[in-house]
């Protein structure tokens, strides 16, 4: 069994709310990321799926340090991630790197498309020295199936999944190991997300890259990912293999979750068992006690409410959130 | 028997005039919609969907936008050459609209009951009170729970799918005959675009509405379409019903769209994909604007632009191989 390269436990993000004008004092915490946990392997794909507002973008930042967690530990390749300062954290950032959602705001639209992908061997001077630089820079343009003749461009002379492609090729510059995915590819048309997905896949395969690969897109997830986790209000409720999450969800959340996703055969129209879920997604600056789901669920008892259901194995073997677990198939 | 036809799109060119020079954006758009039938213009962006159901509206930016062709006929009257009066009267009371960003369709401002309100009474004439009884029905229908306290109260207190279900209750206020639904459901969790959805065609059925709904969702297209014409630089390059589409696309853009689609109950199924880019609006490919992306292109294809044809059973597609296509799945 290999050790799992990138090693997250009981992840905590909380946002301070404040108030007043004078003297601001802190009224309540947007629980972002509450107590996350799992294991990534080294060339597997982890998707993370759930709707806006539970936490799986901040989860992403958290894990790039771009955002200080509030608490819980996570380590790659058993090196703390967040006791890491200075030339130690600049390294780490050689090894996990992050493709953003919006290919549109994150280039920045006066620096050439060179200039973008080559910005991290100005800080990480020893991955190319300055001489080779644009050589690696066309060969980047290459690999993500860019033509290399445009090292020049600006980035608004790009179509959106040029651009995107130019993210990922920044994100590849320093040989990571690992890649956070945010989104990738929900800014794109149908016939262009294919693309990139294609090419992260290929990526995959050639550098041996592990993904963390966030999406609201339950299609897109299943199509790329080795392992799901659905996650709720700054919780995981559901984690498993593709096949176990699709084929069997045990949590009330992820079936209903799954039978929502329109599915592009009309033949089965009227087929499918819909689960409706009632109402919103509960505010994050006071969750529900015990379950957080609970409130939604047609299964909810006395017990959901007193007591919070542990992520564990449950009726099929892979883990879940629910008191009252129970597989269904809610795919067809 | 069909329903009685309410719209059609007949022959619409549109062009928009910038600094960078013309831009075709429409290049002969047919369409038709009966009621309570459920049409899906589907398209990718800059395909032209959503100018077409603006060129309906009337809500056109004009410059850059200039009409230069075609007919929009309600019930039998030309919109197009109708006077600004008429089309106001055309506009909210027999076609209304939604838009995709409530948020931003919605003014921040006003309170949402005011909205509602103010096409009641300075359409109908009817009074405040009468109004704000009538609104709240109109929320009501639209299930926001505890509409009588909801409607004092301002967008940005809403959820995104409470925005969504204020702005359908909008539309409905004058009791149009047709809705034309502009992504009404992109920027929502699929958790609230089931619910949303739902709500359209429980309102479509009931009133025996037209609906429009201009989505770039194949899946969602499947689920709730009764037929859809598909849209490629400014041109409808297929109509079909949606179990004839989905069975066996008529034109090769459709086709591979379906193959570039990850579907949720698929596994390990490989993603096909579209070549190259859409073509830019202000140089669009001569003959098939589809050709150069094309599996199937030969040289006629560069000279010679294909003309919607029938192809039987309510189809048409403009490709010169459009049976070869379809027998090709069948």
């Amino acid at each position: 069994m290999p050790e799992p390269i990138l090693r997250v436990q009981d992840l905590v993000k909380y946002f301070p709310v404040r108030a007043g004008v004078l003297f601001k004092r802190t009224i309540g915490h947007v629980k972002a990321v509450d107590g996350v946990s799992f294991d990534l392997m080294p060339g597997e794909t982890l998707g993370v799926v759930g709707e806006s507002g539970c936490g799986k973008s901040t989860l992403a930042q958290v894990l790039m340090r771009l955002e200080e967690p509030t608490g819980g530990l996570a380590t790659f390749e058993g090196r703390d991630i967040f006791a890491l300062r200075g030339a130690g954290l600049r390294k780490l950032r050689r090894e996990i790197q992050i493709v953003l959602q919006d290919p549109y705001t994150s280039l920045n639209p006066r620096m050439t498309v060179g200039d973008i992908i080559g910005e991290p061997f100005e800080i990480h001077t020893e991955v190319a020295p300055k001489g080779s630089r644009a050589a690696k820079v066309r060969d980047l343009l290459d690999v993500v199936g860019l033509n290399p003749e445009h090292i020049n461009r600006y980035p608004h002379q790009f179509s959106g999944g040029q651009r995107q492609r130019i993210g990922i090729a920044r994100a590849l510059a320093l040989r990571p190991k690992v890649i956070i995915c945010d989104e990738p590819v929900s800014a794109l048309d149908v016939s262009i997300q294919a693309q990139v997905m294609n090419l992260l896949g290929e990526l995959q395969k050639e550098f041996g890259l592990s993904y963390v690969f966030i999406a609201h897109d339950l299609s897109v997830v299943r199509h790329l990912s080795t392992r799901v986790a659905v996650m709720y209000l700054g919780k995981i409720v559901e984690m498993g293999t593709e096949e176990e999450i699709y084929e069997r969800p045990s949590h009330p959340y992820t079936q209903a979750l799954l039978s929502a996703v329109p599915v592009a055969d009309p033949a089965l129209r009227g087929q499918r068992q819909v689960i409706r879920l009632e109402g919103d997604v509960p505010s994050p600056l006071d969750p529900p006690s015990g379950c957080r789901f609970r409130t939604r669920c047609w299964k909810a008892q006395d017990i959901c409410a007193d007591q919070e259901p542990e992520l564990i194995k449950r009726t099929d073997g892979h883990l879940s959130a629910c008191h009252f677990a129970e597989a269904k198939t809610v795919v067809p | 028997m069909p329903n009685e036809l309410l719209l059609e799109v007949e022959d619409l060119h549109v062009e928009f005039r910038t600094s960078d020079g013309v831009a075709t954006v429409l290049n002969g758009v047919d369409y038709a919609v009966h009621a309570g039938e459920t049409l899906a213009v589907l398209g990718e962006s800059g395909s032209g969907k959503s100018v077409t159901a603006q060129t309906v509206m009337g809500i056109l930016d004009s410059p850059p936008a200039v009409v230069t062709g075609g007919a929009v006929r309600y019930r039998g009257e030309d919109l197009l050459t109708a006077t600004e009066e008429r089309r106001r009267e055309v506009r909210g009371g027999e076609i209304a609209m939604i838009f995709q960003d409530a948020l931003s369709a919605l003014n921040p401002v006003f309170t949402v009951g005011f909205q509602i309100e103010e096409q009641l009474t300075v359409r109908l004439g009817m009074s405040k009170k009468d109004a704000r009884k009538r609104a709240i029905e109109l929320l009501d229908t639209v299930r926001i729970p505890a509409a009588a306290r909801r409607i004092r109260e301002y967008p940005h207190q809403f959820s995104g799918g409470m925005r969504q279900r204020a702005m359908i209750a909008m539309s409905l206020a004058l009791d149009p005959d047709l809705l034309i639904a502009d992504e009404p459901t992109t920027a929502l969790d699929v958790t609230v675009q089931a619910q949303i959805m739902d709500l359209l065609a429980e309102i479509q059925s009931e009133r025996q509405m037209g609906l429009i709904l201009i989505t770039h969702d194949l899946a969602v297209v499947a689920e709730v379409a009764d037929r859809i014409a598909v849209m490629y630089a400014g041109r409808i390059v297929e109509q079909a019903e949606v179990t004839e589409l989905f069975r066996s696309p008529g034109h090769p853009y459709t086709e591979a769209l379906m193959a570039s689609l990850p579907r949720l109950d698929l596994k390990g199924q490989t993603l096909e994909t579209i070549k190259g880019l859409p073509p830019s609006l202000l140089n669009i490919p001569p003959g098939c604007p589809f050709h150069p992306r094309c599996e199937r292109a030969v040289s006629r294809c560069e000279s010679e632009r294909p003309a919607l044809r029938s192809l039987g059973f309510g189809r048409v597609s403009a490709c010169h191989f459009a049976d070869e296509v379809v027998s090709s799945r069948a």
